[in-house]
């Protein structure tokens, strides 16, 4: 039996959300991030990278699969639907209402204005989110054997991280599927017994 | 009804061939609403796409609920913005009930520190991505800095960043235009 009242604080929580990330999937990040720290017995950091993970490896729209994720680990089968639905509902209101002023929007002064100072803002936002997941994924809890040499960096993880970004720089490799580098990180990951 | 239900089938499929969203969701949509359906020309789909792009919400989802709301208006939107987030909800809700079992194996913890460590690569990627083309200016890199800076450094809340950020645009944009 779900409590209402973490239906009440899932719903709330995702459809401020909804509300407010602008820019896709990935701007939903940093409000994830958010929730961790509001209510660590939703999830850890360590479990909302491997939410991300799965939602980037299963088809639909990023942001929607994370939150689904989100609520069907908090609280089952109806976290999981007042999660989508609470992230989807401002942005279908809004849509709805502004596709009948749209070329009026689309040349509102104001509203340029407000996205140009956005865009660089979002971007900072995902960096901090990014920046959380990527200390959780490449940080040893306890160190051991060689990596305590070295600190605390998870050597086998470090060297994945920067062949990836490597990869991802290069222009011929640009269309390829990320699913295809997260497969390959899975089966390093095996191999090496990371 | 049955446009409804056309608008539902053409953006389940869009959903459930979407892979990670943003541009992966183009030529699906041409595939489905300009080609298959004629419910928008080219021109018309990246319209929309801009501006789902800039408004709240998931991009794929916001495509949808135009499309749909263009069709056949708020029940068209309803239908369509449906249909897209129908694949995720039972596909993730599947994988979600099975993970917590698969997660105590050793091998998959393995896969999973690989796994973990390719998804923070993917999102720097995406950030240097989203550097290299929104920000140009020393303007924008001082708010792309300053918000990182408010969320990764003093716990700050992306609620008041976002908020913040859009009247700064609005304000500041009002006193360079009267100069």
């Amino acid at each position: 039996m779900t409590c209402l009242k973490t239906l009440l604080t899932l719903f709330y929580e995702f459809f401020l959300t909804g509300a407010l990330a602008t820019g896709g999937g990935l701007a939903t990040l940093p409000f994830l991030a958010r929730m961790s720290s509001r209510h660590p017995e939703w999830f850890t950091t360590s479990e909302l990278t491997n939410m991300i993970a799965v939602s980037e490896s299963t088809p639909g729209p990023l942001g929607i699969n994370m939150s689904t994720y989100v609520g069907f680990k908090v609280a089952g089968i109806p976290g999981s639907l007042v999660c989508a639905f609470a992230l989807v509902l401002p942005s279908v209101v809004v849509i709805i209402i502004i596709s009948r002023f749209l070329v009026k929007y689309k040349n509102n002064r104001h509203i340029q204005n407000a996205f140009g100072t956005l865009r660089p803002a979002v971007t900072g936002l995902i960096a901090a989110a990014g920046w959380l997941v990527v200390k959780e994924s490449l940080l040893l809890r306890a160190p051991s054997g060689i990596a305590s040499l070295v600190g605390s960096f998870d050597i086998g993880a470090v060297i994945i991280f920067a062949a990836i970004v490597a990869l991802t720089q290069i222009k011929r490799l640009e269309k390829l599927h990320p699913v295809v580098l997260i497969a390959a990180a899975a089966v390093a990951g095996v191999v090496f017994k990371l | 009804m049955k446009k409804n239900l056309k608008l539902f089938g053409a953006f389940f499929r869009i959903g459930l061939f979407l892979f990670g969203g943003g541009y992966s969701m183009l030529p699906l949509l041409r595939r489905e609403v300009v080609d298959k359906n004629g419910w928008a020309t080219q021109e018309e789909i990246l319209d929309y796409f801009v501006i789902g792009q800039c408004t709240p919400g998931i991009i794929a989802v916001n495509t949808a609920t135009f499309v749909g709301h263009k069709k056949n208006g708020v029940p068209g939107a309803v239908s369509a913005t449906l249909g897209i987030i129908f694949p995720s909800l039972v596909i993730i809700t599947i994988i979600a009930a099975l993970f917590e079992n698969f997660a105590r194996f050793d091998a998959v913890r393995h896969a999973f520190v690989g796994i973990r460590a390719a998804t923070g690569a993917l999102i720097t990627a995406a950030v240097i991505r989203l550097i290299k083309s929104g920000v140009r200016s020393v303007r924008a890199l001082l708010l792309c800095l300053a918000s990182f800076a408010a969320v990764a450094v003093f716990g700050g809340s992306p609620v008041v960043v976002v908020i913040a950020a859009a009247l700064i645009g609005v304000v500041f944009g009002f006193r360079r235009r009267g100069e």
